[in-house]
């Protein structure tokens, strides 16, 4: 039985916070970590990975894996996967709802697909093979959306509920997403929580965005995680929490990174909303 | 499948077309919402190539480094999602990069700077101590084979790399390595690197193809340095793991 | 050259290496905590390298066709040391390659 997430406030590390965290990490009582930069041989990057998972629950996060796409997985990265989980044990083990690699090339990007039967085949083709290989499930992500695919044939929300409905996987809800998803594409976030699997979320995230304009001047929001997280973004949490009660819930902060006081004091603020809805 | 075809044809061909399933809410193909993938591909490798050569920024400008990274970023995009140890081919390539030959240590700084890399998330094995040779009778050492430590690197450079490196560290030391070998280590947590005589690059290489000591010191090579050398950088492993 | 006499030549060049190696010890722990990863993101001295990203980017990258730009940097201003002191040409030595 796979140990899962306290259902409390998380953030992303840096090992800049290293020392922070070792010593007082006030409201942060778990760690989220992207797998691939610890897919190496040793080293001191590795030694510090160990001593967190020592320490702390640890939520692997993918980044790499390009389930969203249409070719095979990569055996030799699923491979350094089972090696990493099989090394520090995970509380959770969560990927994106994106494509990043194809035709030999990695573009290092989360790169957004079409929702169709086609590639909800091969997005749950894929999401068995990963629970199979690791032996436990996984969490999907929902993406930010800066476009829509004149393909597509399904709602997001309906795609992520088939994927869970066939491969029992669970949710990774990153409310950021959806509301940046929300404003760029024209659909109201309050719509896509209605229809979202609330009772499969494992995890939630909360990340900053920044304000840009496509090429008619309507806004398009960027998920940059270098921002507090917006105060929308906080009413949509504490709305989602109203319903499913309180969640493993991360801070993701990964450009222009704060201080560790900036962070917690973010983590703080969800610990607060999570502490309400399980009173209530 | 088409769609990601064409989706991807266009992330590293600034002038190709974009594709035309990509719309805005009002149903528009539009240009500036794919547009913001195709930068977060091209800034997210640019930087990752920053983070991995910070000597090399320093020495080209920021500027001139964005644009020679972009170069190379559409010309040869990472096979694999393990970005940490992405950046291999960046030296020899800079070697090719006709608006670097006037700076021509360049391509042997950003080697020294990958063969640090390497070394930093190398395997964590004990490496040679001397002491564990003590069983290795005297007239058996030519015979004995040893294999470089998984974080010993070692490169030859007619630069002086390592003082160029230097003089680009907070807490430079005062010593300018001459041009020459170079061995690089991690025979704890930390990557070490220094200057190395003349036949350390020869007798690395040889131990690495399987050769006994007795053939792979160079005959006119300064022996006892190079031992201390390669003991310094912890650049070996005990004769088990032959 | 005998084979007794390659391993007595081994034999002192280690025991020469040794007593160098010991005279000379490498301070491996002091630096420990330094690269353990620890508050170096964008210090030269800590090799870790890049890492991922989940997140996108509002650093617009201005991609030009033709590269005209010349190096800026540090290489403007660096003097080579000892006696190639400003001189960036390569040393006259046939080098083994790496």
């Amino acid at each position: 039985m796979l140990p899962s997430l306290p259902r409390t406030a998380g953030i992303g590390f840096k090992p800049a916070h290293y020392t922070d965290l070792v010593g007082s990490p006030g409201a942060v009582t778990w760690l989220e970590v992207h797998a691939e930069n610890y897919m190496v041989d040793g080293g001191p990057q590795l030694a510090m990975l160990d001593d967190l998972a020592d320490r702390f629950p640890i939520s692997l996060h993918g980044v790499g894996l390009s389930i969203g796409g249409p070719g095979p997985l990569d055996a030799v990265h699923l491979g350094r996967l089972r090696r990493l989980v099989d090394r520090i044990n995970p509380a959770s083990f969560s990927e994106h709802l994106a494509w990043s690699s194809h035709s030999g090339a990695y573009y290092n990007d989360l790169l957004p697909l079409p929702y169709t039967e086609m590639t909800l085949n091969a997005v749950c083709g894929h999401i068995d093979e990963v629970q199979d290989r690791l032996g436990q499930r996984m969490l999907l992500e929902n993406p930010s959306s800066y476009l829509r695919f004149a393909e597509s044939t399904l709602d997001e929300t309906e795609f992520l509920a088939e994927v869970v409905a066939r491969t029992g996987c669970g949710l990774l809800l990153d409310v950021n997403n959806v509301f940046i998803s929300a404003v760029n594409l024209g659909f109201t976030p309050q719509d896509y929580i209605g229809t979202f699997p609330l009772s499969e979320i494992g995890e939630i995230h909360l990340g900053g965005h920044e304000a840009d304009q496509d090429e008619d001047g309507a806004t398009l929001l960027i998920d940059t995680h270098g921002a507090p997280v917006a105060d929308p973004v906080w009413a949509l949490f504490e709305n989602v929490v109203a319903r499913t009660g309180p969640l493993p819930t991360l801070i993701e902060w990964d450009n222009e990174v704060p201080d560790f006081a900036t962070l917690e004091a973010e983590a703080a603020r969800a610990t607060n909303i999570l502490t309400r809805q399980a009173a209530a | 499948m088409s769609v990601f075809r064409d989706f991807a044809a266009a992330l590293r061909a600034p002038d190709a077309r974009r594709p035309q399933g990509a719309l805005n809410p009002g149903g528009k193909p539009s240009v500036a919402r794919y547009d913001v993938y195709r930068n977060n591909v091209a800034t997210s490798l640019i930087e990752a190539l920053a983070t991995g050569f910070p000597v090399v920024r320093q020495l080209v400008g920021e500027e001139f480094f964005s644009a020679m990274a972009r170069e190379f970023v559409l010309l040869h995009p990472p096979k694999d999602p393990v970005i940490v140890l992405w950046g291999a081919g960046f030296p020899d390539w800079l070697e090719t990069f006709a608006p670097i030959k006037a700076v021509p240590y360049v391509p042997g700084i950003a080697r020294l700077e990958y063969l640090r890399r390497q070394a930093f998330h190398a395997a964590d094995v004990e490496p040679l101590e001397p002491a564990m040779l003590a069983g290795v009778a005297p007239d058996a050492l030519a015979a004995q084979r040893l294999l470089p430590h998984p974080s010993a690197r070692w490169m030859a450079d007619p630069m002086p790399i390592l003082s160029i490196w230097q003089r680009h560290q907070e807490d430079a030391d005062d010593i300018d390595p001459p041009a020459g070998e170079i061995l690089v280590g991690r025979p704890k947590m930390t990557v070490a690197q220094m200057a190395a005589p003349e036949g350390t690059c020869a007798t690395l290489d040889a131990l690495a193809g399987g050769a006994p000591l007795g053939r792979a010191l160079p005959p006119d090579a300064d022996h006892p340095a190079i031992f201390a050398t390669l003991f310094a950088a912890g650049a070996l492993l005990p004769p088990d793991h032959v | 050259m005998t084979i007794h006499s390659k391993n007595l030549m081994i034999a002192g060049a280690l025991a020469a290496g040794l007593a160098t190696h010991y005279a000379t010890p490498v301070s491996a722990e002091g630096a420990k905590e330094k690269c353990y990863g620890v508050a170096l993101a964008g210090q030269n001295d800590c090799a870790a390298g890049p890492g991922t990203t989940c997140a996108g980017t509002s650093k617009v990258d201005y991609q030009g066709n033709s590269f005209k730009l010349v190096p800026a940097g540090t290489c403007t201003e660096i003097e080579l040391p000892g006696d190639r002191m400003g001189s960036l040409e390569p040393l006259e030595r046939d080098l083994p390659k790496g």
